[in-house]
């Protein structure tokens, strides 16, 4: 369970840090709380996994990145683990989740392939599809993006 | 694909890129930690990182939250949206502050989203609503089972000047 303090910690770093030299500082004036204390708080959360990473998350589309695959793979039952770890393992995919599977669509290991061009993602996901023996997918690139922003919690 | 013209970035934006995806510290100073990774100064980077900003190439500078841990549901749905009230539909998923991605993609399953939400039951309702939306063909929730990974960074090419 997370502590109070820990829960208005997400609340106040949800948001964007200041741009200052001591960005930290500002955030634990924030929370009438030493910076030493913070820092130790936040160095924890990163540790037990309630904060995934800290830094920048970049609109990748303006550097460069214009093809954003969802890649879909009906991976037998028994392979998804040893699959699952390998994709996860390659830098062009941010995301790799087991999902359940529907009648009408048996897929069940989702990945998101970023590069720079639909022929570039391509490239890897016909690596992914080499290495993993798993033939059985479907590319879904996105047209249009509609809607994105960032959760806010405990509001 | 709209034809928005995107800032080129030269060598020094590309290492504080990177640097603020791969190596942001939680310390007392952490441009100053940058700046000495880069052989640079404190003010330069913070500089450029507030021009970087100001361009629109940075989207969050901050916290990375799993949704799991800090006790949240979350879930991807896919629809099967009538092409004709892609719009209307587009409109309801996105009034919901739990919306926090939505897509077109291309295929039967035309719109992809995500929801996060404090519990099931306001999970389920939100799904309800979309459900009962015209031009809403079919509602498939695809929950995870499994997380491998989720790392969202994009490490930008230098040295290749």
């Amino acid at each position: 369970m997370m502590t109070e303090i820990e829960r208005r910690i997400v609340v106040e770093l949800q948001q964007d840090l200041p741009i200052t030299a001591k960005p930290y500082a500002f955030v634990a004036d924030n929370l009438s709380n030493s910076e030493n204390e913070l820092l130790r708080h936040v160095r924890s959360m990163l540790v037990s996994g309630v904060i995934r990473k800290i830094g920048a998350v970049l609109r990748h589309r303006r550097v460069g990145i214009n093809a954003n695959a969802l890649c879909v793979w009906h991976v037998p039952e028994e392979r998804i683990a040893a699959v699952g770890e390998m994709f996860a393992a390659l830098p062009v995919v941010t995301h790799c989740y087991e999902r359940e599977a529907h009648a009408d669509w048996p897929y069940n290991l989702y990945t998101m392939v970023h590069a720079a061009t639909r022929k570039e993602c391509e490239v890897h996901i016909d690596a992914m599809c080499r290495m993993s023996n798993v033939n059985a997918f479907q590319i879904l690139y996105s047209t249009q993006e509609l809607k994105k922003t960032s959760m806010r919690y405990f509001e | 694909m709209g034809a928005e013209a995107f800032p080129t970035l030269d060598e020094f934006d590309r290492k504080v890129l990177n640097a603020l995806q791969y190596d942001f510290a939680v310390s007392e100073q952490p441009y100053l930690d940058i700046a000495t990774k880069l052989n640079s100064t404190e003010d330069a980077v913070l500089t450029r990182v507030r021009g970087l900003y100001a361009k629109g190439l940075i989207r969050r500078l901050g916290a990375s939250i799993d949704s799991r841990q800090v006790g949240y549901v979350c879930v991807l749905v896919a629809l099967k949206v009538d092409e004709e009230f892609l719009l209307k539909v587009a409109k309801v998923v996105n009034s919901f502050t739990g919306v926090t991605h939505n897509y077109l993609r291309e295929g039967d399953y035309n719109m992809w989203f995500t929801a996060i939400a404090p519990d099931k039951e306001s999970l389920d309702n939100i799904l309800a609503i979309i459900q009962a939306t015209p031009g809403v063909e079919a509602v498939m929730p695809l929950p995870a089972k499994r997380v491998f990974k989720v790392s969202v960074k994009f490490p930008l090419a230098v040295g290749c000047e």
